[in-house]
């Protein structure tokens, strides 16, 4: 008996779960115009001062209007809750007007108190500065003149007065707010109301976030009628969603992803310069913060002439060609050259070119002669061998390093590539414990951050902690450009020290540049026919400063849009699922009762 | 899970001296079994603080990277997170707010308290498992016990080599299979659809949609264990004599299988359900992983990178206070079940 109820059981959690896939699928059915998007990243809190996570600034971007922030044509500023703005002579005092007659999604009217009051309160909160933090702590006051006017005084000059990445909060919502760690403050009653392109409707934490678009938004009512945000944590299953018309847009597709997606019907693939770079530490003997040695690199790498023979030996347009199939720029300074304005492009003969008889010449001149193996020797004693570590999950490390063998064994330089887990990556390049190391960053629109890496103060204790340099890199002439360009105000003299700065830093050969990888995005070019894109007109579609490309998504015209809405399920197959559920039901209900039914008169015959 | 095997082991039950005394002795036999999981526990937030900080990484420069950042920031930051006091002591104030106050801390890369974190993922992963493994329980044991009726028939051989086929594959091969074959028809991530209205029936309905996939990748892996142990025990009863006896009694076969053999060949598959619900919090890293589901597999999958202290500690506290607990419930609920081990 007990056998049969558990067989009925089964029948019916099976049939349940069978019935519910065609009854779903009107259910996913959207009313109106949605943007799908898929998130390969976490998102931390809603809450502006305490989201830290990529995803999650950027939901604050669509969710609350920035005081001033990058154009999409080319990432200068332009006006948002500010309609212009000026500095003093001294470049201590800046003034913001602020624009007229802006509302807050509740109807509320938006002036430039809330504006002092966002900022204000992360002067005097220390968990408001979480998320932002860098951008206030040179700040000495901020006030709210009248409605209209916005006032800031700083305590030394910043260059980032007109690119003040904070989301600006309504007081009424947020001053009775004591205590900003509060659960509630990640929630729809705090983070419901906004003045973006598109205001916060639901949240579900690590499954989706979704948007409504602001009909009242200041520069227009967006073209789609809501945003979601739809969390995966595995990149296949992401791009077989977009495939099956299940999100719109996806990006941080791997080359190999990116070329399968190519020409397939209703996607359009889209590539864009990227932020990040990729290079080759090399280990020059590097110090702590205090100056100390660090770590147990060889001690042959001292020498420039040996780096820079080595550098001539690495062919980065090889590594774009072949290992990126053509998916990134040949990199040089620190600053890619999607920041053209900031981008270091070396005049002729001042990077050496890939040059395998040089680099052997240049050796040989140097002392480091070749014994009878074929493997050089360096003054002094010992084989020329060195280690080279990288990332094992990444298929960019694996080849590159191959490829980093087959040169550098031509010239007479044995390297053992050594391939570990990212955090143990971490720990030995922090450490000092590497030779070489196949590192890369991704940087900012402000060239600051990029060049901050390579600064004395960013290295680490003799711990290998607290630290946040690239290259370990401490040099005078390096310090003194890096400090003039902090307090230039002039885009062109500043642009011009920013590029002298990595000139230096090239010179010193401490790394090479490999390259800069492409963003790789694709969408639903049957539900959505463009998107305002970052910088004009290749940039990229999702990862901006600024909401571009979700403000400007422009659903395709006609029929394809509106049923590509339904997803795939949808419409004239519903009543076919019904049926098919229905029959389903049936056969098991009625097969669990006939099963039953001949249990029951086996048990009376006995 | 050797050692709770053997812990589970009848025989062990029975030499167990505490056993002969009577009504005391089953209230000794209770404490002692309740204080030793007691000990396990605390042994087990001793060794979760220490290994994970075993692992190679810096909380602290993953924090950080990409980010830009003072000397003087990430000072005060390792401070709120506890980074810059001495080992031991860290340890002791895990220690204390964890007994006092139930507070795990703070993960590190999402600053917010990781029992809340914990307690969004448990369910999901509750569902997705739970069901996964009735499922294979009712399965394995009805097909288990059919194989062994018909040994060596096609049927019988057909089951069996299916079921391994099925254990030896790559769980995140076989949902991502799954996923891209059933093209369409089911949802391919998640728990909830953002479009479903906010009535009970439909949201039931939709998490319904979204399990079936994730829940069939893990009944697909999991009911072979059911299913050959079933059959090896059931295979191991079927030359009983009181089989013969209740054949001679004139039953049919059906019903000297159903009454007589299965209900004594059932033991060794209760032992292995009940370690395995123990298991179930625990959930599936891999399949949590290709279909997005938010439960606690992917939580440690996501803290691993980092590493995320507090949230490791947590789910590894959760995950073993957990098999400890239906270990327990096991080794007591086996007094009940099992005459041998009662009369003893």
């Amino acid at each position: 008996m007990v056998r049969i109820s558990g067989r009925r059981l089964g029948a019916a959690v099976l049939a349940g779960m069978l019935a519910a896939a065609p009854f779903a699928a009107p259910a996913q059915a959207q009313q109106g115009k949605t943007l799908r998007v898929a998130l390969l990243t976490g998102i931390d809190h809603l809450n502006p001062f305490t989201a830290e996570l990529l995803a999650a600034t950027q939901v604050g971007r669509l969710n609350y209007e920035f005081l001033t922030l990058p154009s999409a044509e080319n990432a200068q500023p332009t006006g948002g809750i500010a309609e212009s703005w000026s500095a003093s002579d001294d470049k201590l005092t800046w003034t913001y007007k602020i624009r007229p007659n802006m509302k807050w999604s509740d109807g509320k009217p938006l002036t430039a108190k809330d504006a002092a009051f966002t900022f204000t309160k992360m002067l005097t909160d220390a968990t408001a500065r979480t998320a932002n933090g860098s951008y206030v702590t040179n700040f000495d006051t901020v006030t709210a003149a009248d409605d209209a006017t916005l006032v800031i005084k700083t305590k030394t000059p910043q260059a980032t007065m007109t690119a003040l990445d904070v989301p600006i909060v309504p007081e009424h919502i947020w001053a009775p707010i004591a205590d900003l760690k509060d659960p509630k403050t990640d929630t729809m009653d705090v983070v419901g109301v906004g003045s973006g392109p598109y205001v916060l409707t639901e949240y579900k934490p690590n499954e989706f976030v979704k948007f409504k678009a602001n009909k009242d938004y200041w520069r227009g009512a967006p073209k789609v009628d809501s945003v979601q945000l739809l969390k995966f944590s595995d990149a296949e299953a992401a791009v077989n969603a977009l495939k099956q018309n299940e999100v719109d847009v996806i990006n941080r597709l791997t080359p190999t992803q990116f070329d399968a997606l190519k020409g397939q019907p209703g996607i359009t693939t889209s590539e864009a310069p990227g932020r990040r770079y990729n290079e080759i530490s090399f280990n020059h003997g590097v110090t702590t913060v205090d100056n100390k040695p660090l770590g147990n690199g060889n001690p042959a790498l001292k020498d420039i002439k040996l780096r820079k023979a080595l550098a001539q030996a690495i062919d980065p347009q090889t590594i774009v060609d072949r290992v990126m199939a053509g998916h990134g720029k040949v990199g040089t300074g620190v600053v890619p050259t999607a920041y053209s304005t900031y981008h270091w492009q070396p005049a002729a003969g001042e990077l050496a070119k890939f040059d395998l008889a040089a680099a052997g010449a240049a050796l040989d001149a140097a002392g480091y002669a070749k014994g009878p193996d074929g493997v050089r020797t360096v003054p002094g004693g010992g084989k020329l061998e060195l280690r080279l570590a990288g990332h094992s999950s990444r298929p960019f490390d694996q080849r590159t390093a191959e490829y980093i063998k087959g040169w550098f064994k031509d010239i007479g330089v044995t390297i053992t590539p050594e391939l570990v887990s990212d955090e143990e990556l971490n720990d030995r390049t922090s450490a000092g414990n590497y030779d070489l190391a196949i590192s890369g960053y991704s940087t900012s629109p402000d060239p600051d951050y990029a060049l901050s890496l390579q600064t004395c103060a960013q290295r680490p204790n003799a711990e290998g902690k607290g630290g946040s340099t690239d290259n370990f890199f401490c040099d005078a002439e390096y310090e003194e450009l890096y400090k003039q360009q902090l307090v230039e105000f002039d885009p062109a003299k500043r642009a011009d020290l920013v590029k002298k700065a990595q000139a230096r830093l090239a010179s010193q050969v401490v790394n090479v540049v490999l390259d800069y990888d492409n963003v790789l995005e694709a969408y639903r070019s049957d539900n959505f026919s463009s998107f305002t894109k970052q910088p004009q007109p290749e940039g990229a579609i999702l990862e901006q400063m600024g909401y571009w490309g979700y403000y400007g998504a422009t659903p395709a015209s006609g029929q394809a849009a509106s049923s590509g809405d339904n997803g795939s399920g949808g419409g004239s197959n519903t009543g076919l699922w019904i049926g098919i559920g229905a029959v389903v039901l049936i056969v098991l209900v009625g097969g669990g009762v006939i099963l039953a039914k001949r249990g029951k008169s086996a048990d009376d015959r006995e | 899970m050797s050692t709770a095997l053997s812990s589970l082991d009848p025989s062990a039950a029975l030499t167990d001296s505490d056993e002969r005394r009577g009504g005391t002795g089953t209230l000794r036999f209770v404490l002692a079994k309740v204080g030793g999981a007691l000990v396990s526990l605390v042994l087990v937030i001793t060794l979760g603080f220490l290994l994970f900080r075993a692992l190679p990484g810096d909380p602290l420069a993953t924090r950080v990277r990409d980010r830009p950042t003072d000397p003087q920031q990430r000072a005060a930051l390792a401070a709120s997170m506890g980074l810059d006091k001495p080992l031991p002591e860290q340890f002791l104030t895990y220690f204390k707010d964890l007994i006092t106050r139930g507070d795990m801390g703070n993960s590190v890369a999402q600053s917010r308290p990781v029992i809340d974190m914990i307690g969004e993922r448990v369910w999901p992963t509750v569902l997705l498992v739970g069901t996964a493994t009735l499922l294979a329980v009712v399965l394995g044991v009805w097909l288990g016990v059919r194989s062994a009726w018909k040994r060596d028939s096609f049927f019988d051989r057909a089951n069996t080599g299916i079921a391994l086929t099925l254990w030896s594959v790559p769980q995140f091969w076989l949902g991502l299979l799954l996923l891209v074959y059933t093209s369409g028809l089911f949802p391919s991530r998640g728990m909830h659809s953002p479009g479903t209205p906010p009535g009970f029936w439909s949201q039931t309905v939709d998490v319904a949609h979204h399990l079936a996939l994730p829940c069939l990748t893990l009944l697909a892996v999991f009911y072979a264990q059911y299913m050959l142990i079933m059959r090896s025990s059931l295979i191991g009863e079927m030359n009983a004599d009181y089989l013969t006896t209740a054949r001679a009694k004139g039953l049919r076969d059906d019903l000297v299988r159903k009454r007589h053999a299965v209900p004594n060949a059932l033991l060794p598959t209760v032992t292995l359900v009940f370690l395995q619900f123990g298991l179930v919090v625990s959930g599936s890293v891999s399949v949590e992983a290709v279909f997005s589901w938010p439960g606690l597999g992917l939580l440690t999958y996501d803290a691993l990178k980092g590493p995320d202290y507090p949230v490791l500690q947590g789910v590894f506290i959760v995950l073993t206070g957990s098999v400890v607990t239906m270990n327990l419930f096991a080794e007591l609920l086996y007094r009940v079940l099992d005459p041998r081990v009662r009369a003893a």
